[in-house]
């Protein structure tokens, strides 16, 4: 591993003090992704910035208007034990509590897995599902974007140069509605997605037809895919919709064939993995909660 | 468990607790990575980002000029060495090509060949510098599979190699083809043409890894005075100093080797890659050197075993196997010495079959060398035998145990190198597998199917020397020279205890380091609650003999009128004159000093061992994906010593038998760069992706043996490839001849894609 700066700022003032100073800077989450990284090679820095210190990025709750908001550094641990984010968010629960093992998930983020900006990163088809919404600090401001404006290539995202990700924002769900991500590793544990499938369901009040399906696919695109799924309003939630929607997301699909998996396997893999997270969707979504 | 002719023994059959367990668990116990000596730096090596080229020139004066950096060597800091093969026991290996393959000479022949390295103050700095080597490749085709490298027109490894068949004929025309061999009997071609049915395919597998979960070290200390000391992580202290004195023409005696924990080694720590390159920059720098390998080296620099291919031709009459004709070619890696031969002569094993021809090639290609992997060479063979014997079956319509147990070898069946069996049980296995509760229940379920495989693994003798030396209090410190690397302090001085009577807990052993022992060939071919324990048992025979001379001395009676029973000494001619051991220990002052037991030995008269395995999968349809739902070893182990640790070599067995089928492999891209050089991406099954192996331990005790140990801890890799794949086609109704079975390979081949 190569020399480089390590610092630990207190406050969001002053990590945005150690920006701009021409460094080139990596920030430290849970290291999970940065750590293996450098030692890698695979990125280089001046400095790192630890972010466990700023109490903003390391806590989470729920709003008055019920809006989860996340610290961008707090360990997924914390998130998926929340008995309210268990209740409220199980789609969100499905993904950060497969992130890795246990001791990933202990030290691992969020913003971690967001920034990273690996197309297979496993919460940001979640998070797009789920219509999260990230805030971005500087020392000038804050913005807001969507989770799908985000991921900006493969290892890219779409921060600024003195900009860092504060916050995920999970907006209150829709009534009538069920979330569930799902995705295909050939092992059970310890493996990157080979494709994935985040949904959120809403249907109407009877239950009997779908108002809307938000549908986010993984590994199948230099970055997390949101597949327009206009066309599945309206329809029942039944077999024969959800087979529908594993085809759209088998056409949206626009995989590359590498040593983790082929282009028509994972085309196919999204369409089943679809299907199979509309049927969870479903049934969370008629359960009493 | 089934027994046969089981004698009653009061310390083999039990449970004890291992001697370095509370190390292991508590975290104090010494691995390599934990040396750490006075003054000592660290090295990093230089690995070729080539599979093939000539090293033109190596510019190492920059990185010597680091700040940091205190010494750069290359293969020139080698002395030059012999075309001469030095036996490693299960393996053997030619002296230059080890010199070449531990710091490239003329040629880098795979990527990640070890080409320079670097002692630094630190292993950052070590890193640095490395950057700073220049190396003048003239980059050269690469050929890294098998059957292309085995074309007329591939490109050539080593332009001096020709094929060497049996019988010491050599081809006029250079080849990767290392050597060709032949095993022949019968009439093939007769007996395919009155079979009943014949089946006829071709079969590959991937180059693998052993997966060891603690990568390879060495810490090297070369003193003023010519002496060396290495602390590593072996299977075997003495094969490292015989390759170190080898490879640095140093004497035997001015080097010792301390053997550390080792954290897995699987056949793959019987050969020397870091020993001798921290050995030559210690000798440079004056200081202690350590060298340790990352993942990424492990995988790239160190040595799996081959990709195969097979090509099969198996025919049944009235129910029996009657004729198998066979060609296999394994990868050899950069430099002669696959385990094909060890795949030909196991491949036939469980049957006895009249008619054969095994042809089998070494063949070399730009990979890594291979080395040892738990009963080298058998697994892939078996995949195709036990593959096709299973398409025999089903197209016959008969039970497939039914017809294994048909066709089974036994006492004096010809293995197919000619060597009648001595007692085996092979055909008691097979009927422990054919009652078994697993085989009894039926498989049902969609997409679930059963299959079943046998494998055979010859297990190996060679040289072991202990020491027992019994202390004034009667406990016995037994002093071996064995790599414990799965469980045989306890299984040793578990043979001790039985020899002499006396309680396990009074036995400690030690694994002592290449000066404080006689020579001890490697941990490998499961030889070593075998080979170690005929010695343990030899020495305790010598402590029991010297104790009656002892007692005969003190009543001044005839040592013949003395007699050893039950750990205590009795005079047959007189009742009143007994003595504990512990009581006479305490006199050994007064009676002519200390009592040492000795044995040094080569051992003759190893067991082979059968295994059959039941396998239940289910594949999902929409993924590929299989899960193993359940599965059964059952397999002859001689005796169970201690049968937990029986039971946990073949669980572990299983367990890398059921990677190797379902996911892992070495993927190359075109230029011979491998590109899962991870634990990530190389997917070895975790404790989610296998269920209980459950296990029964047949007990058919070896005549080779005084309590009838056989080797058990290779033959549970071997059929777990075929039992799998004959589960997969029964599940599927699709046979599967390539590995690994991974979900991609099947969801194509189920649903017809690409
Ligand atoms: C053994 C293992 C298993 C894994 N399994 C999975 C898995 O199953 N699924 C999966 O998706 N991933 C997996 N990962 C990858 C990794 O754990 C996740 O991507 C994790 O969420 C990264 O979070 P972190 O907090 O550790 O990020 P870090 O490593 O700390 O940071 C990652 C990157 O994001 C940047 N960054 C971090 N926080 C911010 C911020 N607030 N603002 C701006 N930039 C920031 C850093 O500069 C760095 O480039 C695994 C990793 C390991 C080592």
């Amino acid at each position: 591993m190569e020399a480089f700066d390590y610092v630990a700022p207190r406050s969001l003032a002053e990590v945005y003090s150690h920006l701009g100073n021409g460094k080139r800077t990596l920030f430290l989450a849970g290291g999970t992704d940065v750590i293996v990284q450098l030692r890698e090679g695979r990125r280089h820095c001046d400095q790192l910035i630890d972010l466990k210190h700023v109490p903003e990025l390391m806590r989470h709750g729920f709003t008055s208007d019920g809006t989860l908001e996340i610290g961008a550094a707090s360990p997924l641990a914390e998130i998926y034990e929340d008995a309210e984010v268990q209740r409220r968010l199980p789609g969100l629960v499905d993904a950060a509590s497969l992130i890795g093992g246990i001791q990933i998930q202990s030290r691992a983020s969020l913003g971690g897995n967001l920034c990273n900006a690996s197309p297979a990163a496993d919460s940001t088809p979640a998070l797009m599902a789920l219509g999260a919404r990230l805030v971005i600090g500087s020392a000038s401001g804050s913005r807001e974007v969507a989770a799908e404006e985000f991921p900006a290539g493969p290892g890219q995202n779409s921060l600024r140069p003195g900009e860092i990700l504060v916050q995920i924002k999970v907006p209150p769900q829709p009534a009538h509605s069920g979330a569930a991500y799902l995705r295909f590793i050939p092992r059970n544990e310890m493996d990157i997605a080979v494709a994935s499938a985040g949904v959120r369901l809403v249907l109407s009040p009877d239950n009997s037809r779908i108002e809307d399906v938000r549908l986010a696919l993984g590994a199948v695109g230099p970055t997390v895919i949101l597949v327009n799924t206009n066309d599945l309003a309206g329809k029942a939630a039944n077999a024969e919709t959800f087979k529908l929607a594993g085809e759209m997301a088998s056409a949206a699909a626009r995989p590359i064939d590498d040593m983790r998996g082929g282009v028509a396997q994972r085309r196919r893999l999204v369409s089943v993995l679809t299907v199979r997270a509309l049927n969870t969707a479903l049934q969370r979504a008629t359960e009493a909660r | 468990m089934t027994t046969v002719e089981k004698p009653v023994y009061s310390v083999i059959g039990t449970r004890p607790i291992r001697p370095d367990g509370v190390e292991k668990v508590t975290g104090k116990a010494q691995y390599g990575a934990d040396v750490h000596l006075p003054g000592m730096i660290y090295g990093r090596i230089l690995r070729s980002p080539h599979a093939h080229a000539r090293i033109r020139s190596i510019d190492t004066s920059a990185a010597a000029k680091h700040p940091g950096v205190l010494a750069v060597v290359t293969h020139g800091d080698l002395p030059a060495a012999d075309d001469r093969v030095e036996e490693l026991g299960e393996t053997a290996v030619n002296v230059r090509e080890l010199s070449s393959n531990i710091l490239a000479s003329d040629k880098v022949l795979y990527r990640g060949h070890a080409v320079a390295a670097v002692a630094a103050a630190s292993p950052h700095v070590a890193e640095e510098a490395l950057a700073k080597i220049k190396v003048d490749y003239e980059v050269l085709p690469a050929v890294v599979d098998v059957r292309d490298a085995m074309r007329e027109d591939a490109p050539l490894l080593n332009e001096a190699r020709r094929t060497k068949s049996m019988g010491g004929q050599v081809s006029d025309r250079p080849s990767n083809i290392a050597s060709h061999n032949q095993f022949k009997a019968g009439d093939v071609e007769a007996a395919f043409a009155e079979a009943d049915v014949v089946v006829e395919r071709e079969f590959t597998t991937k180059m693998v890894h052993q997966g060891y979960v603690e990568p390879q070290n060495a810490t090297a200390a070369w003193n003023s005075d010519g002496t060396l000391t290495v602390y590593t992580s072996t299977q075997g202290a003495f094969a490292v100093r015989a390759q170190l004195s080898e490879i640095l023409r140093h004497p035997l005696a001015r080097i010792k080797v301390v053997p550390m924990e080792i954290g897995g080694g699987f056949g793959g720590k019987t050969v020397v890659y870091l020993d001798p390159v921290a050995a030559v920059l210690s000798k440079k720098t004056g200081r202690p050197v350590k060298l340790t390998m990352n993942r990424a080296e492990v995988f790239e620099g160190t040595g799996p075993t081959s990709g195969t291919y097979i090509k099969i031709k198996a025919a049944a009459k009235d129910g029996r196997l009657t004729a198998v004709k066979a060609t296999l070619a394994y990868e050899a890696g950069a430099y002669p010495g696959s385990s094909v031969g060890a795949g030909a002569m196991t491949m036939l094993s469980p049957y006895d079959v009249e008619n054969f021809e095994i042809d089998a090639y070494d063949v070399v290609v730009n990979k890594p060398k291979t080395a040892a992997y738990r009963a080298p060479g058998a697994p892939a063979a078996a995949f195709a035998t036990e593959s096709a014997v299973d398409e025999l079956t089903k197209k016959l319509g008969i039970d497939p145990l039914d017809f294994r147990r048909n066709s089974a070898s036994r006492m004096g069946t010809r293995m197919v190198n000619g060597i009648a069996f001595p007692r085996i049980g092979n055909e008691e296995t097979l009927d422990a597998a054919i009652n078994s509760p697993h085989y009894r229940s039926p498989i049902e379920g969609p997409n679930r199917g059963r299959g079943v495989a046998s494998g055979y693994w010859f297990n190996a003798g060679m040289q072991s020397s202990v020491t027992a030396a019994v202390n004034s209090d009667g406990t016995i410190n037994l002093i071996e020279g064995s790599t414990d690397i799965g469980g045989t302090r306890a299984s040793l001085a578990m043979q001790l205890a039985e020899t002499l009577s006396v309680p396990y807990e009074t036995i400690r052993p030690t694994v002592a380091d290449t000066d404080s022992v006689g020579h001890n060939d490697v941990t490998g071919g499961s030889r070593t609650t075998f080979a170690s324990g005929l010695a343990v048992y030899e020495a305790g025979m010598d402590v029991r003999r010297q104790m009656c001379a002892r007692a005969a001395k003190l009543w001044s009676v005839d040592p013949d009128d003395v007699v050893y029973e039950g750990g205590k000494l009795r005079c047959t001619k007189d009742s009143t004159r007994e003595l504990t051991f512990s009581e006479l220990a305490k006199q050994s002052a007064r009676t002519g000093g200390p009592i040492v037991g000795k044995a040094s030995l080569l051992a003759r008269g190893a067991g082979g061992a059968f295994a059959t395995h039941i396998v239940d999968v289910e594949v999902d349809p929409e993924t590929g994906k299989t899960t193993i739902l359940r599965y059964t070893a059952v397999q002859d182990v001689g005796t169970a010593i201690h049968p937990a640790y029986v039971e946990g070599q073949i669980q572990g067995g299983v367990v890398q038998g059921i990677g190797w089928a379902l996911n892992e492999e070495y993927a190359y891209d075109e230029s011979g760069r491998m590109l899962n050089s991870s634990f990530l991406d190389y997917r070895m099954p975790t404790t989610l992706d296998v269920p209980m192996i459950d296990t029964i331990v047949v007990e058919v005790p070896n005549p080779g043996h005084p309590y009838g140990v056989r080797g058990v801890g290779e033959v549970p890799i071997v059929p777990p490839l075929a039992a799998i794949a004959n589960a997969i086609a029964d599940a599927t109704g699709h046979r599967f001849t390539d590995l690994p079975m991974s979900p991609r390979r099947v969801l194509e081949a189920l649903e017809g894609l690409e």
